[in-house]
């Protein structure tokens, strides 16, 4: 079990690592067009071939990885400190509660990918504005998990004790409920890390999201469509990265979810 | 007494139906478009700022946001959305031309979903631990790291390129068009339906009343039949109303591969061409019929569990 967990977070930090050094590692410039080897298929000295521009798939693969992949992490960054923030005042306030819900409901109500076109159709495409209308549509699950985990602690005795003691409102929360909740949280947003990276990589191939000539998974694939007959590793090279990174990171979010899981963490196996 | 719940779950869709549209209105009431300035533009005629004006006094765009809305959501009731800034037909006649190819879609990907989510993460839970549910739950881990728009992709270079089974884009709505964008759509679903089937039914058998029918010596065939899958019934029922929300918006991207002609292309292109009015319409719209199916799972839920139905008659 441990040595799972290491191994997957060795991984998915080697993923991260690898797009924050991305210039590093790319053979070619990325960005460099060269007409004269355009539609190379994969060879030793283009592994992964070249585009219609004559660009390095491999470099441009590469150096996707970090829109892809830092986009995808700030989004679920995001969403789960305003989702928890919200979530947790929910839980302690009862006025708020019955106002913020009630926006969580609506924005629940909207299937993620139609809200995403209707943002994108006002703000125009670009990645932040792809990270906003997911992060729009995305924070009320944060805030119904943290609401009903903060409602389920907080009348707990051990909260009793810390107010008797002198804590104040914020102490409680942040040295009391936010310690218990902050478990259940993490998995719930390192399970979500792939499935936002697949949503974002969507978008993008939409033209909702990075825009060509930035070097991104989902742009990359949609650029390439109308190659696909004859040039495919134009467009399976991308889509390899994004299956690959996006395995890592449920590979890792599920590890997590099983290590905090006390039914396993205690060695009693359910048969 | 389960008439007043229903009643209860119909009354909340009001505040739900006005959150709805009020979003999508303010969005874009955001987004600055200008529908005089806009028809103005698409019929090339100059217009004096008199006339502009007038028009839109005629349009009520002089007045306040919230009478805005109010009107809107008055036309919006009596099913008027407006004419489209593009090819100038109605909107409302339009959209609904459109929905019988995305609902149909949708349908027949949830009913593959179920038809291989639900007997496959039933062997796996049953075949726990052994081969059989190792190979079924790594499959699953791929299925569920693939975007829809690869699967659609890998799809379209292997039925249609290599072996050229199905056709690559849409020929009007039929079977043979209409393989492929199921396919893809329902690969990504059940991948991520058949854990969640398996989980249930594990936790199911591992109840002391399985034990028990065992020890009596009722064939393990008939439990699950009989006790298992029924009492799990909720947990499948919740996944499809879930998956059909993923669905409503998911086909947007697969119809504009495929070229299937349902409202996910149309949105599309109306997005492509800033054509808010579509866009709008189909905003409101799919998230209408969102609501609309959460309504209907609730009701499910009464019908099928009894000890929902009856904590509702209790209180």
């Amino acid at each position: 079990m441990k040595r799972k967990l290491i191994l997957c977070s060795a991984l998915a930090l080697g993923l991260v690592l690898a797009a924050w050094f991305a210039e590093a590692l790319c053979p070619f410039d990325p960005y460099e067009q060269n007409f004269a080897a355009a539609l190379q298929p994969p060879s030793w000295e283009h592994w992964f071939g070249t585009d219609r521009f004559g660009r390095d798939m491999l470099s441009r693969v590469i150096m996707g990885a970090r829109v892809s992949i830092f986009s995808a992490l700030i989004l679920v960054g995001i969403i789960s400190v305003t989702g928890t923030a919200i979530g947790v005042f929910c839980g302690c306030s009862r006025r708020a509660d019955a106002v913020l819900m009630r926006l969580a409901d609506i924005c629940l109500a909207f299937p993620g990918m139609v809200f995403g076109l209707a943002v994108a159709a006002v703000l125009g495409g670009g990645i932040q504005n792809a990270v906003l209308a997911l992060a729009a549509v995305s924070w009320p699950k944060y805030a119904r998990i943290a609401r009903s985990q903060t409602l389920a602690v907080k009348n707990a005795d051990y909260i009793a004790a810390a107010r008797l003691a002198g804590d104040s409102f914020w102490q409680v929360i942040g040295r009391h409920i936010l310690p218990n909740i902050a478990g259940t949280i993490l998995v719930t947003a390192m399970l979500d890390v792939g499935t936002m990276m697949m949503e974002l990589a969507g978008f993008s191939f939409l033209g909702l999201g990075a825009q060509p000539p930035t070097a991104d998974w989902g742009s990359m694939m949609s650029e390439g469509r109308s190659m696909l007959q004859l040039y495919p590793w134009v467009i399976f090279t991308p889509g390899i990265g994004i299956v690959l990174s996006v395995a890592i990171f449920h590979l890792l979010g599920e590890t997590i979810r099983d290590h905090m899981d006390p039914k396993n963490r205690t060695g009693r196996r359910r048969e | 007494m389960r008439g007043t719940d229903i009643r209860k779950r119909l009354l909340l869709l009001i505040p739900m139906v006005l959150g709805i549209t009020f979003l999508s209105f303010a969005l874009m009431h955001l987004a600055g478009s200008d529908a005089v300035l806009q028809k103005a533009e698409s019929s090339g005629i100059a217009l004096s700022q008199e006339v502009l004006e007038a028009q839109r006094a005629e349009l009520g765009l002089d007045q306040p946001f919230i009478l805005q809305y109010l009107n809107w959501l008055g036309r919006f009731l009596t099913g008027d959305m407006g004419t489209s800034y593009v090819s100038g037909k109605d909107v409302w006649s339009t959209f609904l031309s459109k929905l019988p190819a995305t609902l149909l879609l949708t349908g027949t990907s949830l009913l593959l979903t179920a038809g291989i989510a639900i007997p496959l993460g039933i062997l796996s839970a049953v075949k726990q631990n052994r081969f059989t549910d190792g190979l079924i739950r790594v499959c699953s881990f791929v299925g569920n790291s693939l975007p829809n728009f690869f699967v659609a992709l890998l799809l379209m270079y292997l039925l249609s390129i290599q072996m050229p089974v199905f056709p690559v884009i849409a020929r009007g709505i039929g079977w043979r068009s209409a393989a492929l964008p199921t396919l893809t759509l329902a690969i990504a679903m059940s991948a991520k339906y058949l854990r969640q089937v398996r989980a249930a039914v594990l936790e199911e058998r591992n109840r002391d009343y399985v034990a028990g029918e065992r020890a009596r010596g009722i064939r393990f065939g008939v439990t699950l039949r009989k006790s298992v899958l029924r009492s799990c019934m909720v947990t499948l029922l919740t996944l499809m109303s879930l998956s059909a929300g993923s669905l409503l918006g998911g086909t947007a991207i697969v119809e504009a591969i495929f070229m299937w002609d349902g409202v996910g292309k149309l949105a599309v292109d109306a997005m492509e061409m800033r054509d808010y009015p579509m866009i709008q319409a189909y905003v409101v719209w799919m998230a209408l019929i969102y609501a609309l199916i959460n309504l209907i799972t609730d009701v499910l839920y009464h019908v099928l569990d009894p000890r929902i139905r009856l904590e509702g008659e209790r209180s």
